[in-house]
């Protein structure tokens, strides 16, 4: 075995596992290797679980002797965000409040991953419950962006992105609230995708905004993102707001190639004026590229997406402060003050002061704030209103054109410690993400180039109407497809960095 | 103030929320089971347990439970209609949000009439209905040490996630105005009429001892003639039906007590206390929790079609005024005697009981007589005494056959108050036959004439009613075991005297 295993696709490891080239053991132990070596620099990982993937991939290795049929993605390794649960191995949502806790039972999405052979080989790195924009806000450690160690992966599951760009996993799990998946792919110069909420049952998703939150892949291509994505993806009773109705292929969608006839409308309100320069370019471009590919291109205006940020700064952390709630040191999780002279009030607020971060505890107090008598209408039934309207925009907006393009985020990746003191500032990277997670449509990020005056990557965001996801597919595949070679592979070698 | 003296002076207005358990299989949002006395904490999952990552999943009983229990109040049923989020931290909340409807219910606007008896012979009262929605139940929790019994102040406190998730229905009623001195027998009757529809609905099991229908009293007063109305209070852990009337007069006498010192009446939540009969301060308005409702994100809108509702609508059971008159008619009650079963709480005792055999005249003595004194003299509900319509039925049949007398049978309802088995039984155990032989009551006979001889020379004299001494004696004697008729020939055969 000369070539190394983790430089290749999901879609090719998978083939070579089922032509018996290779074994899922081999893929599954290559991946372990690269990780010890190059993980230190890195800090995807929180939990590594290699007793139980390699036990896995042995099972696969023993169908493809009996020739029994495989999954699409039968022995392929899978970075699992930590949002996740998985039945007994530690979910900790990169808070401190849940350090230790190993679930009783699995989520819909690592049920789905292990009924189809998919090797979980631990959990990654995230924001503390999801909130943030550079995983700088997990209680454990600071993931590095592999383009530059300085710089962050982009958040919140800049664990998964981070683990995908350094070749330590072909796929990944990611969850995007207001754009987590989607900013994290854009800066690490991957594929990410936020699947039509509803698509992809949160059950087992440690919940921060129940009306928002997706679970969805972040891979290298877009082939393996549609791969994934079919994977995890179906109706699931458990989730009341699971949708009973497939989607068109997505994996034929992302073998098309062809834009030929399709209308694509450029959002006005996203980019130009105060965007990088380097990103601005590179979308640019892309609009010129998806022309030459035979899309007719046209501007759309989506009048209220200027008002997503705040909508999605009262909507999400009302949600989140009810949600996080439960973490009172009653149940699981850590528990503080217990002495036995302090009341059951004391403890839960000990434990709660002591196991939150700031950046979830200011969003749970402006949560609770919004939500307060007296103020709900004005801010949470306010917000509610212009989501509405929103989503409105979208859906004029699709009866115009096919799809919606704009850059993935304002900037490419910062400097670690650069916005940590800056929520704003923060905030702000999620401005083109938002709109599409508040209309609750589908969008993927797929990487278009390098910024000039930094030479970090930049992504182009492609949002479709809701369950017509295998456009945001087709449209992904062929941008990929023009570029011809995928942007990961510029990537200087990482061994050589470290 | 005893009430009359404060319904002299003031108007109540009051209010009831009653909680009422499904029972449906499994619970609301999980598939857990929902059977009453399991071990702690063995009928629990993610979603009950309110484990990081868990979603609930409505249950579609339990929905449509709450409509037909809608329906049956003459109630609207909303055509849209969501489940809240209700807010706040406490440890037998497993999420610390309790899923619940705000303002969004699934049923509005109905109405239950309740027949009371007044000054002015029988009246029907009509208590409104606010809304009747749908939530889950809390955990259970139990503190241990301490003098209150409440979490603060214990020395520690368990708790029982088996309840934490049950459906539970509220049923919130408006303000009702205009009872006068009959507040408490109006509440009372509410009560009781709701439980009995409920029953026929075959909902919930209704069993106030063991919490599946629980009630809350809302009170205030105001002087009469006043156009504004007084601070509220809110009487909580009312679990018994005389303690619904008894919490509603207590309160009158404590506001009025108040209002007439130059007091004002605190909004507050107040706890009731069973054995007292009186309630204690709790919560005040200030201190209050804001709930922050908003609707439940993991869950979707609930839309009653009306193809739906009609479906439900077909099969209701009647109304019980409707059945109990049939049931009157049935079993040769006057209205005046039926009224009073109801008002007991005793038409499903007393069907079950003439379901097991016994006639319905035999069936209401017992229950509204001998048992209604003893749950009297208990301070509960008649269903609360424990005791199966089945074994006053076979109780009955004993005394028909003269293997017991009354004064015997009293004795087998105290056994079967203490559960020492069926009436054969404790006539076993506690050797209560009836001595109606010669040989054995002759001694006995023999030593109470031998006692009175006063009385013996009335009786010779023709005077047959001075006999009751003698008779006296004799059960004393024989511990009530005697067969009074029998005695009563054989002490006149002693005496040589024709009956
Ligand atoms: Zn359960």
């Amino acid at each position: 075995m000369s070539e190394d295993l983790t430089t290749f696709s999901a879609q090719q490891l998978a083939a070579k596992i089922k032509n018996k080239d290779v074994t899922a053991s081999e893929v599954t132990q290559a991946h372990f290797d690269r990780i010890e070596k190059l993980d230190k620099k890195i800090e995807s990982f929180l939990y590594l679980d290699k007793a139980a993937a390699l036990e896995q991939a042995k099972r696969v290795d023993k169908k493809v002797a009996k020739n029994e049929t495989l999954s699409p993605l039968a022995g392929v390794p899978l970075a699992l965000k930590d949002v996740m649960t998985q039945r007994g191995v530690p979910t900790t949502c990169g808070s401190k409040i849940l350090e230790n806790w190993r679930p009783p039972y699995d989520s819909t999405v690592v049920k789905r991953l292990k009924e189809n052979d998919v090797i979980i080989l631990g959990k990654v790195n995230m924001d503390e419950f999801a909130m943030g924009s550079s995983t700088e806000n997990s209680a454990y450690q600071k993931t590095k962006n592999p383009w530059d160690l300085s710089r962050i992966p982009g958040g919140s599951s800049g664990g998964s992105s981070a683990a995908v760009a350094s070749f330590f996993a072909p796929l990944a799990i990611g969850t995007d609230t207001g754009g987590s998946i989607r900013q994290p792919a854009a800066v690490c110069g991957i594929v990410g995708t936020k699947p039509t909420y509803g698509t992809v049952s949160r059950y087992g998703l440690i919940a921060f905004a129940s009306s928002l939150d997706q679970a969805g892949p972040i891979t290298r291509s877009v082939m393996d993102a549609a791969l994934l994505n079919e994977v995890i993806a179906g109706y699931d009773p458990l989730d009341s707001t699971s949708i009973n109705q497939s989607t068109a292929s997505l994996v034929a969608a992302a073998n098309t190639k062809d834009l030929k006839g399709m209308k694509i409308g450029v959002i006005k309100e996203l980019g130009g004026e105060g965007w990088q320069e380097g990103v601005v370019a590179n979308f640019n471009q892309s609009i010129e590229t998806l022309k030459q590919l035979g899309a007719e291109v046209v501007e759309i205006s989506l009048p209220h997406s200027l008002y997503a940020l705040a909508v999605y700064y009262l909507i999400a952390p009302s949600e989140a402060s009810s949600n996080l709630a439960r973490f009172d040191g009653m149940r699981y999780g850590l528990r503080v003050g217990d002495n036995g002279e302090k009341d059951v009030e004391a403890v839960m607020n000990l434990t709660r002061a002591q196991g939150f971060g700031p950046e979830v505890k200011r969003r749970i107090i402006l949560g609770t704030y919004a939500l307060s008598t007296g103020y709900y209408d004005a801010y949470y039934g306010q917000a509610q209103k212009v989501r509405g309207l929103i989503a409105e925009d979208f859906k004029a907006a699709f009866e115009k054109v096919d799809v919606l393009v704009s850059p993935t985020s304002p900037t490419t990746a910062w400097k670690l410690g650069e916005r940590v003191d800056n929520p704003l500032a923060m905030y702000l990277a999620d401005l083109a993400t938002l709109p599409p997670s508040l209309a609750g449509v589908p969008a993927i990020s797929v990487p278009i180039g390098l910024a000039k005056e930094d030479q970090m990557p930049v992504g182009l965001q492609i949002i479709a109407p809701a369950m017509q996801d295998h456009k945001n597919y087709q449209v992904a595949s062929a941008i990929e497809a023009a570029q011809g070679g995928l942007l990961i592979d510029q990537i200087k070698d990482l061994a050589s960095l470290v | 103030m005893k009430i009359l003296e404060a319904m002299e002076k003031f108007d109540p207005i009051i209010g009831l929320e009653t909680h009422v358990e499904l029972s449906t299989n499994s619970k609301m949002f999980c598939g857990c089971s929902t059977e009453f006395g399991a071990e702690p904490n063995t009928q629990v999952c993610p979603t009950c347990l309110g484990l990081p990552g868990s979603l609930p999943v409505p249950n579609k009983t339990a929905i449509e439970s709450t409509f037909r229990i809608g329906l049956a109040l003459n109630c609207q049923i909303t055509e849209f209609s969501r489940f809240s989020r209700k807010n706040y931290f406490y440890p037998d909340m497993p999420k610390d949000f309790q899923t619940s409807q705000y303002d969004e219910p699934f049923c509005v606007n109905g109405y239950l009439d309740v027949l009371v008896p007044t000054d002015e012979g029988d009246k029907t009262f009509r208590v409104e209905i606010e809304r009747v929605h749908l939530e889950e139940d809390t955990g259970k929790l139990t503190h241990s040490g301490g003098v209150t019994g409440r979490i603060h102040g214990a020395d520690y406190s368990l708790v029982d996630y088996n309840r934490a998730g049950i459906a539970l229905v509220e049923i919130v009623t408006k303000p009702v105005l205009g009872t006068g001195k009959y507040a408490g027998i109006v509440a009372r009757a509410y009560v009781t009429e709701l439980r009995d529809l409920l029953r026929s609905l075959a909902v919930s099991d209704v069993r106030m001892e063991e919490g599946s229908l629980r009630c809350d009293v809302n009170l205030s007063l105001h002087p009469k003639g006043a156009s504004e109305w007084g601070k509220r209070t809110e009487t909580k852990n009312v679990n018994s039906l005389r303690s619904v009337e008894k919490a509603v007069n207590s309160e009158i006498e404590r506001q009025a007590d108040v209002l007439t010192e130059g007091g004002k009446v605190t909004q507050e939540t107040r706890h009731f206390h069973e054995d007292s009969g009186t309630s204690s301060s709790g919560r005040s308005k200030e201190e209050a929790e804001d709930y922050r409702y908003f609707p439940e994100p993991d869950l979707v809108p609930v839309i009653a079609t009306s193809a739906w509702v009609n479906e439900l609508k077909t099969d209701l059971p009647q109304a019980p005024s409707v059945e109990r008159k049939r049931l009157a008619q049935e079993w040769g009650f006057s209205d005046e005697e039926m009224r009073d079963v109801v008002s007991m709480g005793a038409t499903d005792l007393i069907a079950q009981t003439v379901a097991a055999g016994a006639t319905a005249q035999a069936a209401r003595k017992w229950w509204l007589g001998e048992l209604a004194r003893k749950a009297t003299e208990a301070e509960k509900d008649l269903s609360s005494l424990g005791i199966e319509p089945k074994h006053i039925s076979e109780l009955e049949q004993l005394v028909v056959e003269g293997k017991l007398t009354d004064k015997l049978a009293r004795q087998v309802l105290d056994g079967l108050i203490n559960k020492e088995g069926t009436p054969s039984e404790i006539v076993q155990k506690r050797n209560l036959v009836v001595m109606s032989d010669d040989s054995s009551l002759l001694p006995a006979i023999r030593a109470a004439i031998e006692a009175n001889p006063e009385v013996v020379a009335k009786v010779k004299t023709g005077k047959l009613q001075a006999l009751g001494p003698i008779l006296g004696a004799v059960m004393k004697e024989t511990q009530g075991k005697a067969d009074a008729g029998k005695v009563r020939s054989l002490v006149l055969k002693e005496l040589a005297v024709e009956g």
